[in-house]
């Protein structure tokens, strides 16, 4: 029933709407295109790389070759491996100290709060870049330089989630919290099991943001980690391209494709739990 | 299971505004107490105050006698329901019903997400508290919904399963902070009956919180109005009704709202000035006596409009000094009235009269009570 009166709508589109979904397929394809080449040559033979035409599809299919070698002749499922400790470990840290700090701005009163706000949002201008070499010197010192601990430890307060949970913690209504004082639960308990689980969208949305970042981050695995079996994807892969098959577009595309498999997918399938999440906080 | 209730000049400020401003109060033990109000009245910050959920700048509250003031909201014994419900969204009504239970009974890691259902010897607990999450949503009639979240609720079904986690603690004190007004007007009559005979059932304390002095003059064993974060009377519904202690709670209560004319009108009427100290001469729409040749003031009127309500009718009229008064008459009378050039006498017995000095307060009446004479031979006393 809808789905026919969608369609009656959809012969009504106007010369405007029009224009605008063009502009947005030209946008989707310039930012679909580099995905095509990578995905594209991992599958096509080294000679077709440098001829003048562009084909479209491999002219000679390599199939599963440039995997097969990218998987046996380096660390790949290693490099993925660290990407998944040190992302789930730092998003993990994040949550476990931003929404405690989130509720205390967002829902007590006491005195220097604002100013504690203004910090945070100050802290939000402050980029990785500007602490890197006290952290790093900080590391050293400690001995702690090429851990995962060093990885991780520089992201593990983020004001960015501070600010984003206090928003939402803020919209969360005072008589619920308030009946559940009154119900006899400990503060923990309100914040973890009443409020926590109704700011679930926004948790999730900085969860993927979090996870995408520090899965792609390549600026502070570079300076702090050194050793093969600790290094992030995109690391590796910048290693892996540098140094040992530097002339082998295939497998190092076969490379990039496995590594951001991962995220892609994830992706894919989260969207509609995302979409679902947030059209039911829309119910009160 | 009920408990006295003493509020001992409770005071709140927020900066340099008081919200409340020595409130005292004493609610006996069983009692249905109304605070009532217009809004911004402090009327919810005392109840907020009562239940702990914030604390007073100065006073004490006691619960049976002993102070309650560093108790924290759980340890008070109190049930609050509020005016949004405040429902946890995220769980059934079971399981909001059940939550007060799970809360005091089951120890804390047997209430951890999921790895408390694996420690041991809770499952007795577990079926006492469905059983009397069961029996109390019985008791409401919600035991059909048990299963649902509350976003699938209706607003009544909601403020049931409110009640019914406010009731299955079986709390001593219940607070209830206006739990009617978001609903429409007939569930609103409706429940008015189910929360007093909930009340009866229970013979808990009850304060309650409303706006609607319908809700109040109803419902209660006493009413206490609120204006400006102070109680200006405390009494029975009747009482306020008929003799209130200050012009605003007179005028806050009834409907329609009381007639007040000033002194200068009224010494016109009667003939006879009145003695300094009182300015207001209120009196209800029912003193208001159409029949001719009735003892008491005469006074000649105008007629505005009338309004048909079924049972009764209201007059509105204007006196010969340009003063609007309301009357309220049975319509038998009404249909039976003689009205020439949209003239009409009316007269009004002194004894109905409430007289009020400069500041509001209540003060004696001018008029001797056993002088039922004409208007022209009133004698004024002065007091």
């Amino acid at each position: 029933m809808s789905k026919t009166r969608q369609a009656g709508a959809g012969m009504r589109y106007t010369l405007g709407q029009f224009a605008s979904h063009a502009f947005l397929l030209a946008l989707a394809f310039i930012f679909m295109f580099p995905f095509y080449v990578m995905l594209v040559t991992s599958f096509r033979a080294p000679q077709e790389l440098f001829t003048p035409e562009f084909n479209w599809l491999p002219q000679v299919f390599t199939g599963a070759h440039y995997y097969i070698e990218s998987l046996t002749a380096t660390p790949v499922l290693t490099f993925m491996k660290n990407g998944v400790i040190i992302s789930l470990g730092i998003l993990l840290v994040q949550l476990l100290t931003a929404i405690p700090c989130a509720y205390a701005l967002a829902k007590f009163e006491f005195r220097g709060r604002k100013l504690l706000f203004a910090i945070v949002i100050f802290a939000l201008t402050v980029p990785i870049q500007v602490p890197a070499l006290p952290l790093f010197l900080g590391l050293n010192a400690i001995g702690a330089l090429d851990t995962y601990f060093a990885a991780m430890m520089p992201f593990f307060l983020s004001v960015f989630a501070i600010f984003l949970f206090r928003q939402s913690f803020k919209s969360y209504p005072d008589e619920i919290i308030h009946a559940a004082r009154l119900d006899g639960m400990s503060e923990w308990a309100i914040l973890w099991t009443i409020v926590v689980p109704g700011s679930v969208p926004a948790i999730a949305a900085f969860s993927v943001f979090s996870l995408t970042s520090h899965w792609n981050d390549l600026y502070w695995p570079m300076i702090v980690i050194r050793s093969n079996e600790l290094m992030t994807p995109p690391l590796g892969l910048a290693y892996f391209a540098d140094s040992e098959s530097g002339e082998n577009y295939g497998a190092l595309m076969a490379t990039a494709t496995i590594l951001t498999a991962p995220l892609m997918l994830a992706f894919l399938f989260a969207q509609r739990q995302f979409i679902r999440g947030i059209t039911m906080t829309g119910v009160k | 299971m009920s408990a006295k209730v003493e509020l001992e000049n409770i005071e709140k400020s927020y900066g340099a505004t008081q919200t409340l401003r020595s409130a005292s109060l004493t609610i006996e033990a069983g009692e249905f107490m109304t605070l009532v109000g217009p809004s911004g009245c402090g009327k919810s910050t005392l109840l907020r105050i009562m239940a702990g959920l914030q604390p007073q700048s100065a006073g004490e509250i006691r619960i049976d006698g002993t102070s309650v003031d560093h108790l924290r909201p759980r340890e008070r014994d109190i049930a609050m329901v509020f005016q949004s419900y405040a429902l946890y969204p995220h769980m059934s009504v079971e399981q909001n019903i059940g939550t007060p239970l799970r809360v005091r009974r089951l120890p804390t890691a047997v209430r951890l997400p999921v790895l408390g259902r694996l420690v041991p010897g809770q499952r007795t607990a577990r079926r006492e508290i469905q059983e009397a999450v069961r029996e109390v949503a019985d008791q409401v009639e919600i035991g059909h919904l048990l299963p649902r979240k509350p976003a699938a609720l209706s607003g009544g079904q909601r403020q049931r399963v409110a009640l019914a986690r406010a009731i299955i603690r079986n709390p001593k004190v219940f607070l209830m902070d206006e739990p009617l007004s978001n609903l429409d007007a007939r569930l609103r009559v409706t429940m008015r009956g189910e929360i007093t005979s909930l009340h009866r059932r229970l013979g808990a304390t009850f304060i309650y919180v409303t706006h609607d002095q319908t809700e109040a003059m109803t419902m209660s064993d006493r009413v206490a109005v609120m204006m400006d974060g102070e109680i200006v009377q405390c009494a029975s519904p009747q009482e306020l009704y008929t003799n209130p202690q200050d012009l605003r709670v007179a005028r806050f209560i009834g409907s329609p709202e009381i007639n007040v004319v000033s002194t200068e009108e009224t010494a016109r009427w009667t003939g006879q000035p009145l003695p300094d100290g009182i300015a207001h001469i209120a009196f209800r729409p029912e003193a208001i006596d159409f029949t001719p040749k009735s003892a008491g003031i005469g006074v000649d009127a105008r007629l505005l409009r009338h309004e048909l309500l079924g049972h009764d009718v209201l007059v509105f009229l204007q006196t010969d000094q340009g003063t609007e008064v309301t009357g309220r008459i049975p319509a038998a009378q009404w249909s039976g009235l003689a009205v020439a050039d949209g003239q009409i006498a009316f007269t009004l017995r002194p004894e109905a009269l409430l007289a009020f000095d400069p500041s509001g307060k209540r003060a004696p009446l001018p008029f001797s009570p056993d002088g039922m004479m004409p208007a022209d031979r009133m004698l004024s006393h002065a007091s």
